[in-house]
């Protein structure tokens, strides 16, 4: 029982933290339901867009916000050519998805550049890409690449606006199949579409471990080295799991998107890489280990800690603002301590690797 | 096997692609600038107080690198260091150069200890660093801004004026020792403001580090960086000389802060130190430095290069484009320069 | 051991006038070898000798092709072959068992049997996008590799994890992996028994001679030549890149196979001195053992005479490399170590320096040089730290500066010294030949003055020319300086050209302390462990 209760001890105490929160903050259910709901059916498929690369020995990928812009490039386009709907929305998710591949494939390369460095270089690659994305949508958008939708022009006369509405396909997922009930007086809305899609993720990705492909990825996560002498093609392999991840966040971020209904332009994505990954770390997952449940779990307790945090620290302190950096740095802390934890396991567990050889 | 592709002379293939194209490009703005006639005095001048400004943080990048802890990510910790010197120097009223000094001295007071944990933690978590350092980082910089808004500093100029508790996002120097280095030492060449002061501490500072590492103590860190066997056989612990040199490069940065704060003429808290150690970074690669090699000179080329084409741009490519281009162009120049020298450890 | 019945079949594999080159180095000079159905072929040969190289060539590995391919056949089965990558050599038929394990912890017995090979069913997704994603079929994959297992006789369950399995038991999952390969032709043991116990090596050899039973040909690589001597149908004997010989195993013993690994010794060259019995030991050394990965020592007692040449040889593996390495502090050691009769702590290597010891080590890039700084820097380094020479004066220790004129002046008489050959003493010492880099790291110890040195593989890697001015230089130390040398040295000739004492080291313990110019049986015996004679 002590065990189990140590080997689950960052979710319990994730979990405490936010029954902390809730108390204090006087959160009714209804409230937390349905933020909850909301909240999963948006976020889970990013997460879940980081499985794949830990198990095939890649680290955390937090170069999935280059995916996340491969999809944002899809809402915008359809919101430029002003297809509304379950269609535009369709359509838009064909246009991220070779966009993602390319990227990814990029991506992939450059993992397997940087070997052993792929989580900094993710970083920095997605802090480039962001340039990059930049200098497309803030000067070449109207000026070298003609676009005709003046309404969503900055008014200098090139460069996209700071936000897109995005009522034309808001809910296109979500208000599919309409779902609602009650709870204690308070109507809550089910997106259940979204959440058969997530569904059908996470069986996708436990059918792909099943795999001839999925065992290859796990053999390459434990040891590149013996995976290769196995005559598993591991450079190839690894560009192949940047490639799923990065398609799946550009999904995961048209999912977003179109629950949120309006993108910000040049921020909507930043910050999508930070808070995936301290969603999975915090159910416990760590940079060489994950599973499904983990991916679930974590954006479960993560996103009430962000919903519950400014609410309590303006209970506690009288001051909103401190919940919101409280929560920022719960979740830049999650993530050190994983790095730390690993970090500090691989060191010593080659030193032991060398002994167990006596 | 000869690769396909342009061959480019020897010495031009050791100076790197990315680095003769930010020279080139530096060129060119600057060539932009001459044709149309704009205040070349007023880009050189401005272009030298950002190297002031900026050149204390750069070198606190090099102990590191010498040290074998590679790129240091985690610069904002002794960033914090140097604010909460700065900040209560600023409580307490002090001015001028005194007030510096003050904030200084604090700062280096902290970032000893803290970087001594640092370093300790960077020795049990060897081959992750980078990813540490950066998290680290970030987590103490937004645990910080919780500290700023329940700080008990009382001293009305620096609280929100509503509520009169938590300290405001920017704290301005004006009137109290905004730019004193700069001034302190300013003279004028052919019509280019020189802010002598702050170079001659940046200066200073250089000749110590590059002094520091001709000594018994930093050989023997430069030493050790190559690898734990070697040290080992030489007599060397590189458990201690990797804390001892990030506790130089903590200490720096807590330096570098005051005076990059006196030179800006504010002091920025909250989110503000959560990204300096990037360009940092990047102004020492394109100096010419690699993750595990940095000299002085590389320091003082990649400030110059990179601050100059940061101050130039704008006004440069104002004059055509609409909108600031800077800020796009430096994104994609110093992440691209980062990642460029991501992708070359380990080959020669 | 019964070799195959039909000798007119071509043999499983055979190797022919294999010739490799590393940069302008001839590493392979044209071996020619064959391993027939059925037959145990035993390769030996001292580290350096070739035996890798030839192995990677088999196997396909990258670094051959990266670094100018091979001349040479190989023929598989009758058949000429070349492989490019190891999923080719694999897919041909050729097995290895690795010295290090090349298995997942992770998974589980079965998965690591049927490692990229898994039985697949066939699923809608396949179909659409590829056999990669075919599901793996559990059962099946099941019972392979539990038939696999019980052909090497482990009882095992075959769905546990590998983790925390007992050595012995990994290696024969490695086994049962090779042998669950249907197309096997050719089955290569590399290095087998070094981790395993007693025990566990009988079995395995008797998993080896089932196997050729079977009718599997086997390739075993050793260096413990009893077992040699237990399995092989044929040996051959490997040194310097060329085959020196094919011992019948039925009539060779081990000294004859020691003797041809190590070689026939050129002529003792140096005038000897003799010292009488009665000089005292400068260095004690009582019990010692070391924990050195591949050069394990065991329990060694040996006596370092004051001025003298002591050299210390020894098959590779055995444990030579270990003692320098375990006095000087680079890897854990225990035992008993006397210096100029006052006891002296182990695994200080600060201390050692302090004291008056020195160490050229036999890993010149990882510990003897840094490769990135001046000559200069890496011959003042040892002597800057542990004795505080070529700084400016300075109350405060640690802030002395450098004396740069001092460091240089005594570069440069290094450089004429020991005739360096470089274009000036700020050159970066990479630049240098290997050669030119090993009188850096005998400058770097020489100039802590220190009263007794070892040297660890003083000429390895270097041309011919170089090796013999370096033998020069340790010998004028020793006789103009009154240093007192240990050579530790995979080269038994360079040891009876120079030293006034030679010990051989066998299974980490000395075998046999013998003059230089004893008769080559007495080494051979003593490499073989078949002497008795000690200290």
């Amino acid at each position: 029982m002590a065990r189990g209760l140590l080997r689950h001890a960052v979710p319990i105490l994730f979990a405490g933290l936010c029954l902390f929160g809730i108390i204090v903050a006087k959160i009714t259910p209804p409230f937390l339901m349905s933020e909850m709901l909301v909240r999963m059916s948006r976020n889970s498929v990013l997460v879940l867009s980081l499985l794949i690369p830990i198990l095939a020995g890649l680290g955390l990928n937090f170069g999935i916000v280059i995916g996340a812009m491969a999809g944002q490039i899809g809402a915008i386009l359809i919101v430029h050519w002003g297809i509304p709907g379950i269609g535009g929305f369709a359509l838009a998710w064909i246009i991220a998805t070779p966009i993602a591949i390319v990227l990814g494939i990029a991506t992939g390369s450059l993992f397997n550049r940087a070997k052993g460095r792929e989580m900094v270089s993710g970083l920095i690659a997605g802090f480039f890409a962001n340039g990059l994305y930049q200098l497309l949508f803030l000067f070449a958008v109207g000026s070298i690449i003609p676009f005709h939708s003046a309404s969503m022009i900055l008014p200098q006369g090139y460069g996209l606006r700071n936000t897109v509405d995005l009522n034309t396909i808001q809910y296109a997922i979500d208000g599919l199949i309409p779902l609602r009930f009650q709870m204690q007086g308070v109507e809550i809305r089910v997106p259940l579409v979204s959440y058969v899609i997530i569904v059908g993720f996470c069986l996708v990705t436990l059918w792909f471990f099943r795999t001839r492909l999925g065992q290859q990825f796990r053999a390459m996560g434990q040891d590149p080295h013996v995976a290769a002498i196995a005559g598993i093609a591991v450079e190839r392999n690894r560009i192949v799991a940047t490639v799923l991840s990065t398609v799946l966040a550009a999904w995961g971020q048209l999912l977003f998107l179109q629950n949120i209904g309006t993108l910000n332009t040049y921020s909507s994505h930043e910050q999508v890489g930070m808070f995936a990954i301290a969603a999975l770390l915090v159910s416990g997952a760590t940079v060489s280990r994950a599973t499904v449940g983990q991916a679930l779990l974590g954006t479960v307790l993560f996103h009430t800690l962000f919903v519950v945090s400014p609410l309590a620290g303006k209970a506690l302190a009288g001051d909103a603002q401190i919940g919101e950096y409280f929560r920022v740095f719960v979740a830049y802390a999650v993530i050190t301590v994983a790095l730390v934890l690993h970090a500090w396991q691989s060191t010593r567990a080659a030193h032991e690797a060398r002994k167990a050889t006596r | 096997m000869a690769k396909p592709g342009i061959r480019l002379p020897g010495f031009l293939r050791e100076f790197g692609i990315p680095r003769l194209l930010i020279a080139v490009f530096l060129v060119v703005l600057f060539a932009v600038a001459v044709a149309t006639h704009m205040d070349l005095r007023g880009l050189i001048s401005d272009s030298i107080v950002r190297v002031g400004r900026n050149g204390i943080l750069v070198l606190a990048l090099l102990p590191a690198i010498q040290g074998g802890i590679g790129l240091n990510f985690g610069l904002p910790l002794g960033i914090i260091c140097g604010l909460v010197g700065a900040v209560i120097s600023l409580n307490a009223g002090v001015h001028g150069i005194a007030g510096v000094g003050m904030a200084a001295g604090i700062g280096v007071a902290l970032a000893i200890p803290v970087g001594a944990g640092y370093g300790w933690l960077l020795n049990r978590t060897r081959g992750q660093e980078m990813m540490v350092g950066t998290y680290l980082g970030f987590a103490i910089v937004s645990m910080m801004s919780v500290f700023w808004l329940l700080a008990p500093f009382k001293n009305p100029t620096l609280v929100w004026a509503i509520g009169g508790r938590g300290l405001r996002t920017t704290l301005s120097l004006g009137g109290i020792y905004d730019k004193v280095l700069d001034r302190w030492l300013t003279f004028t060449v052919s019509g280019v403001r020189i802010p002598g002061g702050t170079l001659f501490v940046f200066g200073a500072l250089c000749f110590l580090v590059w002094l520091f590492f001709r000594t018994r103590m930093g050989i023997t860190i430069a030493a050790a960086r190559s690898s734990t066997r070697f040290a080992r056989a030489a007599g060397i612990s590189d458990e201690r000389t990797r804390v001892q040199a990030t506790v130089l490069s903590t200490v720096l940065a807590a330096i570098g802060i005051v005076v990059f704060s006196q030179s800006y003429g504010f002091v920025q808290l909250y989110t503000a130190p959560l990204l300096m150690a990037f360009p940092a970074i990047a102004c020492i690669l394109i100096g010419g430095a690699s993750v595990t090699r940095a000299t002085i000179g590389h320091v003082l080329v990649g400030t110059f290069l990179f601050q100059s084409i940061l101050t130039v741009a704008l006004p440069v490519t104002s004059q055509v484009i609409q909108g600031d281009i800077s800020e796009t162009a430096r994104l994609i120049i110093q992440n691209g320069m980062i990642l460029y020298a991501l992708t070359r450890i380990g080959r020669t | 051991m019964t070799p195959s019945a039909a000798s007119s079949a071509p043999p499983a594999l055979e190797l022919r006038s294999i010739v490799k080159e590393y940069e302008g180095n001839r590493v392979l000079k044209g071996v020619s070898l064959s391993v027939r159905e059925g037959e145990i072929h035993a390769l030996v040969g001292e580290n350096g000798a070739g035996k890798s190289t030839l192995m990677n060539i088999l196997f396909g590995m990258p670094v051959i092709w990266e670094t100018g391919g091979y001349e040479g056949e190989i023929l598989l089965g009758g058949a000429p072959a070349r492989f490019h990558s190891p999923a080719e050599a694999m897919n041909a038929g050729i097995g290895m068992v690795h010295q290090e394990f090349m298995l997942l912890p992770g998974f589980r017995v079965a998965e690591n049997i049927k490692l990229n090979r898994e039985p697949t069913l066939p699923n809608p997704a396949s179909r659409v996008l590829g056999p990669k994603l075919e599901s793996l079929d559990v059962p099946r994959m099941r019972a392979d590799a539990r038939r696999a297992l019980d052909q090497v006789g482990l009882g095992i369950d075959e769905w546990i994890a590998v983790a925390g399995l007992p050595v012995g038991h990994m290696q024969f999952i490695e086994i049962a992996r090779e042998v669950d390969k249907a197309n096997l032709k050719v089955l290569i043991f590399d290095e087998p028994t070094a981790v395993l116990t007693e025990t566990d090596a009988e079995k395995l050899l008797a998993i080896m001679r089932g196997l050729a039973a079977k009718g599997h040909a086997i390739l075993f690589i050793t260096h413990r030549l009893d077992e040699v001597l237990a399995v092989a149908d044929r040996i051959t004997v490997l040194r310097d890149g060329e085959v020196v010989g094919t011992p019948d195993p039925k009539t060779t013993t081990v000294v004859r196979i020691a003797e041809l690994m190590v070689g026939r010794p050129a002529g003792v060259t140096a005038p000897r001195r003799f010292f009488a019995p009665s000089t005292e030991p400068v260095l004690g050394v009582e019990h010692l053992s070391v924990d050195m990965p591949g050069e394990r020592v065991e329990d060694v007692t040996l006596a370092v005479r004051r001025g003298e040449i002591l050299g210390i040889g020894g098959l590779a593996g055995h444990g030579k490399l270990g003692i320098a390495n375990g006095i000087m502090g680079l890897y854990p050691g225990s035992g008993r170590v006397i210096f100029d009769k006052a006891v002296f702590p182990l695994n200080e290597p600060r201390l050692a320096l302090e004291r008056g010891l020195a160490f050229v080590s036999e890993d010149r890039r990882g510990v003897g040089l840094l490769p990135e700084e001046s000559i200069e820097l890496n011959i003042a380094l040892s002597a800057l730290e542990a004795h505080g020479r070529f700084l400016h004066p300075f109350p405060i220790q640690p802030l002395r500066v450098v004396d740069h004129r001092a460091m240089r002046a005594h570069a440069l008489e290094m450089i004429r010294a020991l005739d360096i050959r470089t274009t000036g003493p700020s050159q970066q010492v990479r630049r240098l030949s290997g050669g030119n880099q090993q009188k850096v790291c005998v400058a770097r110890a020489m100039t802590l003055e220190p009263r007794l040195l070892f040297v660890s593989e003083p000429t390895r890697g270097i041309d011919v020319g170089a090796k013999q001015r370096v033998l020069e230089i340790l010998s004028a130390l020793n006789r103009d300086h009154d240093v007192t040398l240990v050579v530790t040295s995979s080269e038994l000739a360079e040891l009876r050209a120079i030293s006034d004492r030679v010990a051989i080291v066998y299974r980490g313990r000395i075998a046999a302390v013998l003059p230089p110019d004893a008769p080559d049986a007495d080494f051979g015996l003593a490499m073989a462990g078949e002497s008795a004679k000690a200290a």
